[in-house]
């Protein structure tokens, strides 16, 4: 049997690393790590630290220097284009820290997104999007645009949208950082339900240690690149 | 993602920007309003003169004379040396025997001969031509006064104008008038033995065996009704050139038996006393029939010609005429692409997050550039039907312009615009082709955005 069948995502000394003028930027910088399947991790640092660098590697947004990334089984580092945005599509779902919905969209259209990118059947669509907004509670915003909405109310209609593909894996970058505490209390329930009912993989990019602490199952510390801590939730 | 989905959203991105868009159509459009109103005067001056020299009867008949003589068209055609002027008469039964080929309308004498006129006491000297019943469906009497005749034997008769102006200052009041034609009616006489006896009986005999009936001439009066004025002598055929002023219908023209010039020549030729044509006339369906008829009559024994090589050379005209016409016309759609370009390629900026958005959410780079080509062939498409329809508005209006400026000079209307359903879709189609092809750049831009940058703009 495989090793990385255990783990939902597994990096292998992966370098991200660009060049901003004369100086070379080491943003992820031999990082190592694993993330088992239907585990909520926490991916912590400050500003600069890599973090977010290396979520994006994980969406497959973005590809590593060297090193190799591994979604289940399959390495991003050797997809091609077309591969990579399956694995966008189908394999995780993205949440923003400025939601990013789409503003001359209803929420319902937002949501209904990703599947008209996966060629998904428009009844079946329309069963999915209704699934994943009761998921969030927000069935009686259906028709309202992004400008009329809450920014909580926002952040779980992006939530909708990277749920309804039914992905094995969510990234959540700084998905609290837009909101106030008590509405980014709620999605961290939020998030935590998804994790615990779905079995859903999480990984989310914070600054919040207290936060992550009590919703993660594990927090990942980030600085210069590097990955400098790894420690289980009690 | 499927037609549909992206049909959608880029009918839904298109409307985002609807000011833009709309401007940047309107100048596919003008582009292609361009194209259509020169091509369609193009084609319709081509049709213009298909139309009046196919009325003109030259283009779709063949003229037929004895193989013989002075008359007969080509030197090839001609008897061998020493073997006399003898051969195939052109009479009736060669013109029934013609009448039959396929394709062939109508088979007709050219009858024309000068003569009297009298109107309103006044005699006036000139041509009266025959008009063959094919002449009616032929589009040659387009734009006539009056009508034309009611039957093929009809004591009728139509003018030409500048002959009906030379009897009255208003022409149209003609209409309902009567003139007499006097003309020398044709009688053959009996064959009979010259009145002189020749100097000896070798060369009477000879003489004898030459001579044919001849005919006396006894003068006769008609009255015609005149029922058209026509601006020129439609259907005239090779001899048309003659010009025939006053107009009658061939059947009447032919039971007229009216003297013309070959019937002196017919009595010194002939033998057998039977009356034979100078020249016939055989009209044919189309001008592509020209070259089969034309071919079967001289396996007949006859003489032929056509101007079927004119209307090739025509068509030849037309064709460099028409592409020079497309290819500035083209120019303005040229200019219009530049537009698209300049509004998609701001398109991607303004959605250049939209767009990383998109890639995040599982667009791969073949969709944005598939979003991005079918804004651009949507406004190619919508640009291209204005386009068409502003064009074709175009040309009825400058018909419309020519014709009164046309009335004011007592000429007739003509249609000088034409939009065919090949230049309606062969239009679209460019303005589609060329869009998509202005769209090749901004969309090829969209897709190779790197998503985590287009994500971070602000």
């Amino acid at each position: 049997m495989n090793a990385n069948n255990h783990f939902a995502i597994r990096a292998d000394h992966v370098r991200r690393h660009y060049q901003m003028g004369s100086t070379l930027v080491r943003a992820v910088d031999e990082v190592s790590l694993s993330v088992g399947k239907g585990e909520f991790v926490a991916l912590l640092g400050s500003s600069g630290s890599g973090k977010s660098t290396l979520l994006n590697l994980m969406a497959g947004l973005d590809r590593p220097t060297s090193g190799a990334i591994f979604a289940h089984d399959r390495n991003l580092a050797e997809m091609t284009p077309d591969e990579l945005a399956h694995h966008r599509g189908h394999t995780v779902g993205m949440v923003f820290q400025a939601f990013n919905l789409l503003p001359r969209m209803t929420l319902e259209e937002n949501v209904e997104l990703p599947l008209r990118l996966a060629e998904i059947d428009r009844k079946e669509r329309a069963n999915r999007v209704r699934e994943a907004i009761e998921r969030v509670h927000l069935t009686a915003r259906l028709t309202h645009r992004p400008t009329e909405m809450s920014g909580g109310e926002q952040q779980r209609a992006a939530l909708a949208r990277a749920l309804v593909n039914r992905p094995t894996i969510l990234l959540a970058d700084e998905p609290t950082g837009n909101l106030d505490s008590a509405t980014g209390d709620e999605i961290m329930r939020l998030l935590r339900e998804i994790n615990e009912s779905l079995g859903m993989t999480i990984v989310m990019v914070t600054h919040e240690r207290p936060r992550a602490a009590e919703f993660a199952h594990r927090l990942l510390q980030m600085k210069d690149g590097k990955l400098i801590s790894d420690g289980v939730q009690p | 993602m499927k037609i549909r989905d992206l049909t959608e959203l880029a009918g839904r991105n298109l409307r985002e920007a609807l000011l833009r868009n709309s401007l940047t159509t309107m100048g596919i459009a003008v582009g292609v309003a361009s194209l259509v109103a020169m091509l369609s005067l193009g084609v319709g001056l081509q049709e213009l003169a298909s139309k009046r020299l196919s009325s003109s009867g030259l283009f779709d008949a063949v003229f037929v004379a004895p193989r013989m003589n002075d008359r007969g068209f080509e030197r090839d055609q001609r008897p061998s040396p020493g073997s006399g002027d003898h051969s195939r008469p052109l009479d009736q039964a060669a013109r029934e025997q013609m009448a039959k080929l396929p394709n062939v309308v109508e088979v007709y004498p050219e009858i024309r001969f000068s003569t009297d006129i009298l109107y309103a006491g006044n005699p006036y000297m000139s041509m009266v031509a025959g008009i063959p019943e094919s002449a009616r469906n032929g589009g040659a009497f387009d734009g006539m006064k009056g009508a034309f005749f009611s039957g093929p034997n009809a004591d009728e008769t139509i003018l030409q104008i500048d002959f009906a102006k030379r009897l009255a200052d208003n022409p149209d009041s003609l209409i309902g008038k009567e003139i007499v034609l006097r003309y020398a009616e044709r009688q053959t006489l009996p064959a009979q033995s010259s009145a002189d006896p020749p100097p000896d009986a070798k060369t009477k005999s000879a003489a004898d065996s030459n001579l044919s009936s001849g005919f006396s001439v006894i003068p006769r009066q008609k009255k015609l009704r005149i029922i058209g004025i026509v601006e020129t002598e439609p259907a005239a055929g090779f001899g048309g050139f003659g010009r025939g002023r006053v107009l009658i219908p061939e059947e009447l023209a032919e039971k007229l038996s009216a003297a013309q010039s070959n019937d002196l020549r017919d009595i010194l030729r002939g033998s057998s006393g039977a009356h034979n044509f100078a020249s016939l006339t055989a009209r044919v369906k189309a001008a592509s029939d020209v070259k089969a008829a034309e071919d079967a009559i001289k396996a007949m024994g006859f003489s032929t010609f056509s101007l079927l090589d004119a209307t090739k050379n025509l068509r030849l005209v037309f064709a460099v005429f028409d592409l020079l016409l497309g290819i500035f016309g083209s120019l303005a759609l040229v200019v219009a692409s530049l537009g698209i370009i300049n509004t998609l390629v701001m398109a991607i900026l303004e959605r250049r997050r939209e767009i990383g958005v998109l890639k995040a959410l599982g667009a791969s780079d073949r969709d944005v550039r598939k979003l991005f080509f079918a804004e651009a062939g949507a406004m190619g498409l919508l640009g291209g039907m204005l386009g068409v329809l502003i064009g074709w508005l175009l040309g009825q209006g400058i018909t419309f312009g020519t014709n009164v400026y046309l009335q004011r000079r007592d000429l007739p209307a003509i249609q000088i615009s034409s939009v065919p359903w090949w230049m309606i879709v062969g239009a679209i189609s460019f303005s589609i082709a060329v869009s998509l092809a202005a769209g090749l750049y901004p969309a090829s831009r969209a897709a190779r955005l790197n998503p985590v940058e287009a994500l971070r703009y602000e």
